[in-house]
């Protein structure tokens, strides 16, 4: 144990890589669920403890291969970083028993065992991104998680998975690209890249608004941007989310966009914040209507959605907007919203995609017209949708609340009362869309193509309940949550110019 | 935590949450025993906080106990053991269920000490009662989703009206406030909104009757009642209220004189004595704030025992319309009775739980020298007796002969119907036990010679006059049987033209509003719906676009 303590960072990273290839040998689906159970399993162990290491004594600086920080790679773990990488890996380990029969049902025995490499290379790459220290090696992570992605995706049961893939390629190499030359452009500015000495170096030598330095951070926060699916630039989600096999679905709406905004954090604050104040640029402006109109666009458009999978990729679109919205307020209650609700949307929305692929698994249909008294057959499954969705509304006693709450003190401590008013009545939208599928699910006559449909086995409902409870238990008890958060907030403020 | 400090609401609420798990004889046990324990606990609370509870750097306050909040737990306790002793034989166990949280909801209201502990406790209560309304199967669906809508309407308003008194005050103590700003205005706003003030009080006679035989006993009981609890709370002696109050009490007598469907009757009726404490509340005084709260206390009571009555009467014959009914004292002669000391309670007749209690607001407002009101409540005691004191009795048990030969309802109602009818007459006959409880102390005696023949001539008097139509009118009663004509010819047409009044500038409303809210409508499926610019698949191309367009948009700010 001693001897691999010190090590942590590195096989927090490594051991999925190395799941990944040997899963890429094998050539039966169960034996490389088997492995991606075990790999799922072993990533939250390494995460609380570095987590545990870096509450108790400080930020964990880790030198791959022994090179020193500003030439070598760092692996750099403090508060924020440690938070994600516990959610990304106890996410990853929570939905895990959930793949096995939902993989076997909907992707052909020859490529099952692909899809968990796929996955285990995803996981590779999102939890690099959140544990590297070095701007440019977090690129190559981006690139190892998107181009899984892609695959996840295009391994979908549905033909127009092919198109959607292709789509979120594109996009994502735009994005990909955009953050590529941002950081280009500060390595031409400090010949760095590593992001602590980034941000010691522009606070030396270009402190104020230099054109070049805003150019970088431009293009940063647009290939970011790409990444999380910030209305405007969030066409390729709906569908990549809708058409992807329900499993993938359920990953990569909880960590995937969540470690992008955790970039896009951590460029703002960590690396921008030391040398330009954030706030007086237009940056928190457009970034607070770009929220807003999430907010309210995909929500609406979630309302009309028919597709139910489609409808929560809006409704993830929307909650996104929250969550940039802390990010923009950028005071103390705004931010630990914004860093809240990334715990638990992601949370509650894995409750509503996995839910969404149980009645897929039992039942096949994805129109909301044929879910018409799903909740008499798939009663625990469809109370576990129910709770969730109810934290998607933000209902009292639910995490969702406690987002919202913080978020709505954070605008009132700028003083700005109309968007206040904004979240509650984009909750009001989100009420009418989640309403929507609970009145065709419990109110209804169960049709006849459904007849036969019931809950499904253990393996798939055990996951799906305890992430439903997990909304309730981190809507009451926010000491972990919200307590973190609040702790990764002042330290991010405290760096901030 | 010791047994004194665990919250009374909690017993309740986990009990409804484990009744749909138990089956057998533990469901009934479970039934009749968890009021008991939480009627013990609310009586283990000391005065000042008990249990608190850190949550979002708030304190929460979840139990502070003192006499006002003592009194309302102690009679929401009570009602929720005959209610469930009335409702043994429900098989819908998801109505018991919800009744059961929706008990420990109003519970954990009244021992709030904080405004964040009031609203989740308050959202409960909406979501606990959508669901009782809901478990009687699809008839109940539309009513029950309109209930709950303009209960999430009330619950927006209170939280915005909480968020703001928190941000502009810095305190989050329940407690008592004067009407001075936005936020608290909301606060006023969700509150009355639940005690059924005029014109968001059409949800209650709406979707009450909807509910089962058994499910409207226990609606009657706490929505409305919490409602009375927070406004003595938190505004005693805002004017506003006296002409609110005024306004429900006569609202809630002329649409119940106008209705025929008996559960419908009893509906308006609660909107009609809610009226009478809301008038108190606003008058303000020691005596009033007392009468007030010994209303909420009697009225829960008999009220329960009227919707018993008519609940055993829909339980055993299935129909609700008084048109349909008549001539029951027959074969249930013991359900009359019971209904009869309820109608009798709700008219205030001296020995009666309400006279001990009503008289008290007319007396305070006396006192205060508000001859108007003092008038009004006269007024609307008569009408009382007449839409609901005997209305209700006459046309279910008396009247015409319908046919109907039902047999009395099993023993367990007939139980709980007892139990209530005994406290009515109880309270009636010796007050001094309830005007211990109440808040503040009492110096008021209900039985002086001159209260008991004023209330004594008002009844009969109102009773002759309902008589006196009747006779009128005997002969076509017994072919027609249409209540209606009968009080068209009495001269209700002034309520007939103020309700088209009403119902004209109603629509007219209605129409704008559904007008503007369809262009909107419109609007946004033209824009967000499937086929619309913002929801349909763009275009690889045209999402690089935007990528490029977003890049523009930054460079072009940053370096304006």
């Amino acid at each position: 144990m001693k001897a691999v303590w010190p090590h942590l960072p590195a096989l927090q990273v490594v051991i999925p890589l190395i799941g990944a290839l040997l899963a890429g040998f094998m050539r039966r689906g169960t034996t490389a669920f088997a492995l991606a159970l075990v790999v799922s399993w072993l990533m939250p162990v390494i995460a609380v403890c570095m987590l545990w290491q870096v509450l108790s004594s400080g930020t964990i600086s880790y030198h791959l291969g022994g090179w020193e920080p500003p030439w070598g790679i760092e692996y750099r773990v403090d508060a924020l970083n440690g938070f994600v990488l516990v959610l990304v890996s106890v996410v990853g380990a929570v939905i895990m028993p959930f793949a096995r029969r939902s993989v076997a049902f909907e992707i052909a025995a020859p490529q099952r065992a692909w899809f968990y490499c796929m996955y285990l290379l995803c996981l590779t790459g999102l939890l690099g991104i959140a544990i590297t220290g070095d701007a440019f090696n977090a690129f190559v992570f981006l690139e190892i998680s998107s181009l899984s992605t892609y695959v996840l995706i295009a391994l979908g049961p549905d033909r127009r998975a092919l198109v959607a893939a292709f789509q979120y390629l594109i996009m994502g190499t735009i994005g990909a690209t955009f953050y590529v030359i941002g950081v280009g452009l500060l390595y031409l500015l400090t010949g760095t890249l590593n992001m602590a000495d980034m941000a010691v170096r522009l606070a030396e030598a270009w402190p104020g608004q230099s054109p070049a330095v805003i150019a970088a951070l431009t293009f940063v926060t647009v290939g970011v941007s790409l990444k999380l699916a910030l209305f405007p630039l969030h066409a390729w989600l709906p569908n990549a989310y809708a058409y992807a096999p329900s499993w993938a679905t359920a990953f990569l709406a909880a960590t995937a966009t969540k470690v992008a905004i955790y970039l896009l954090i951590r460029f703002l604050f960590s690396v921008f914040g030391a040398s330009i104040d954030v706030r007086a640029l237009p940056l928190s402006d457009i970034l607070m209507a770009l929220s807003v109109a999430a907010m309210f666009i995909a929500s609406t458009v979630a309302v009309f959605e028919r597709n139910v999978k489609r409808m929560l990729a809006y409704s993830s679109v929307a909650q996104i907007g929250y969550i940039t919205l802390g990010i923009a307020l950028a005071n103390q209650a705004g931010l630990t919203g914004g860093l809240v609700h990334i715990v638990n949307h992601a949370l509650m929305k894995a409750a509503l995609f996995l839910a969404v692929g149980a009645v897929f698994y039992r039942a096949c249909p994805m129109n909301l017209t044929d879910l018409a008294g799903i909740g008499r057959r798939m009663p625990l499954t469809m109370t576990a949708f129910t709770i969730a969705g109810f934290g998607l509304v933000g209902t009292p006693g639910t995490s969702g609340f406690i987002s919202k709450w913080y978020l709505a003190i954070g605008a009132i401590e700028r003083g700005w009362w109309p968007l206040v008013i904004a979240i509650m009545a984009s909750s009001l939208l989100a009420l009418l869309y989640v309403g929507r599928v609970l009145e065709v699910a419990w109110l209804r006559k169960p049709s006849p193509a459904i007849a036969d449909a019931s809950d499904p086995p253990l393996s798939m409902l055990l996951p799906l309940l305890v992430l439903a409870l997990a909304t309730i238990y981190f809507g009451i008890d926010t000491e972990w949550t919200a307590g973190m958060a609040s702790t990764v907030a002042k330290a991010l403020l405290g760096g901030v110019r | 935590m010791t047994a004194s400090a665990l919250p009374p609401a909690l017993v309740l609420i986990a009990a409804g949450i484990l009744l749909p798990m138990l089956s057998g004889r533990l469901r009934p046990t479970l039934l009749l025993l968890a009021p008991l324990l939480t009627l013990y606990l609310i009586w283990q609370v000391p005065d000042g906080v008990a249990a608190r509870h850190a949550y979002l750097g708030y304190e929460l306050v979840l139990v502070k106990g003192d006499a006002l909040s003592r009194l309302f737990a102690t009679v929401f306790a009570i009602m929720a053991f005959a209610g469930g002793l009335f409702a043994l034989n429900q098989r819908r166990v998801i109505e018991l269920a919800a009744a059961f949280c929706y008990a420990g909801a109003a519970i954990g209201v009244t021992f709030a000490g904080d405004w964040l502990t009031v609203f989740i406790f308050w959202e409960l209560m909406a979501i606990a009662s959508t669901l009782i309304i809901w478990s009687v199967g699809p008839s109940a669906y539309g009513a029950g989703l309109r209930y709950a809508a303009i209960h999430l309407l009330g619950g927006v308003l209170l939280m915005a009206g909480i968020v703001g008194e928190i941000a502009s005050t810095g305190s989050t103590a329940f407690d008592k406030l004067t009407l001075d700003s936005v936020p608290r205005g909301l606060i006023l706003a969700a509150f009355l909104l639940n005690a059924g003030a005029w014109p968001l009080s059409a949800w209650l006679p709406d979707a009450y009757p909807e509910s089962s035989w058994s499910g409207m006993v226990f609606l009657s009981a706490f929505t409305t009642k919490t409602a009375v609890f927070v406004l003595l709370r938190t505004f005693p002696g805002t004017e506003l209220l006296i002409y609110v109050g005024l306004f429900m009490v006569f609202y809630g007598i002329i649409y119940a004189i106008l209705e025929n469907d008996m559960r419908r009757i009893l509906a308006y009726s609660i909107v009609n004595q809610v009226g009478f404490m809301v008038v108190g509340i606003g008058i303000g005084t020691e005596m009033a704030l007392n009468g007030a709260a010994a209303h909420a206390f009697t009225h829960i009571i008999y009220k329960a025992l009227l919707l018993m009555s008519a609940g055993s009467v829909l339980y055993m014959t299935e129909r609700r319309k008084c048109t349909d009914l008549g001539g029951l004292f027959r074969t249930m002669p013991f359900t009359a009775i019971c209904g009869i000391v309820g109608a009798l309670s709700i008219s205030s007749f001296p020995l009666t739980s309400g006279f001990v209690s009503k008289s008290m607001i007319s007396e305070a407002a006396g006192k205060e020298h508000l001859a108007v009101v003092w008038y009004l409540l006269a007024a609307a005691s008569a009408g009382v007796f007449l839409h609901a004191g005997i209305k209700f009795p006459w046309f279910v048990f008396f009247q015409k002969d319908s046919g109907l030969r039902p047999a009395e309802p099993p023993w367990n109602m007939r139980m709980a119907m007892a139990f209530f009818a005994v406290l009515c007459i109880g309270i009636g006959v010796a007050p001094q036990a309830l005007y211990a409880l109440l808040p503040f102390g009492v110096d008021y005696i209900p039985y002086t010679a001159s209260h008991v023949v004023f209330y004594l001539q008002l009844l009969l008097f109102s009773g002759l006059a309902f008589f006196l139509m009747l006779n009128l009118l005997k002969r076509t009663l017994t072919i027609t049987l249409d209540v209606d004509w009968l009080y068209r010819r009495a001269g209700v047409s002034l309520a007939k033209s103020f309700d088209r009044l009403a119902g004209r500038g109603w629509s007219g409303i209605a129409t704008w509003t559904t007008g503007g809210a369809s262009a909107v409508g419109r609007a946004a499926r033209y824009y967000h719906g499937p086929e619309g610019i913002l929801a349909r698949s763009l275009p690889t191309g045209a999402m690089a676009f935007w990528a490029a367009i977003m890049l523009v948009i930054y460079l072009a700010l940053f370096y304006l």
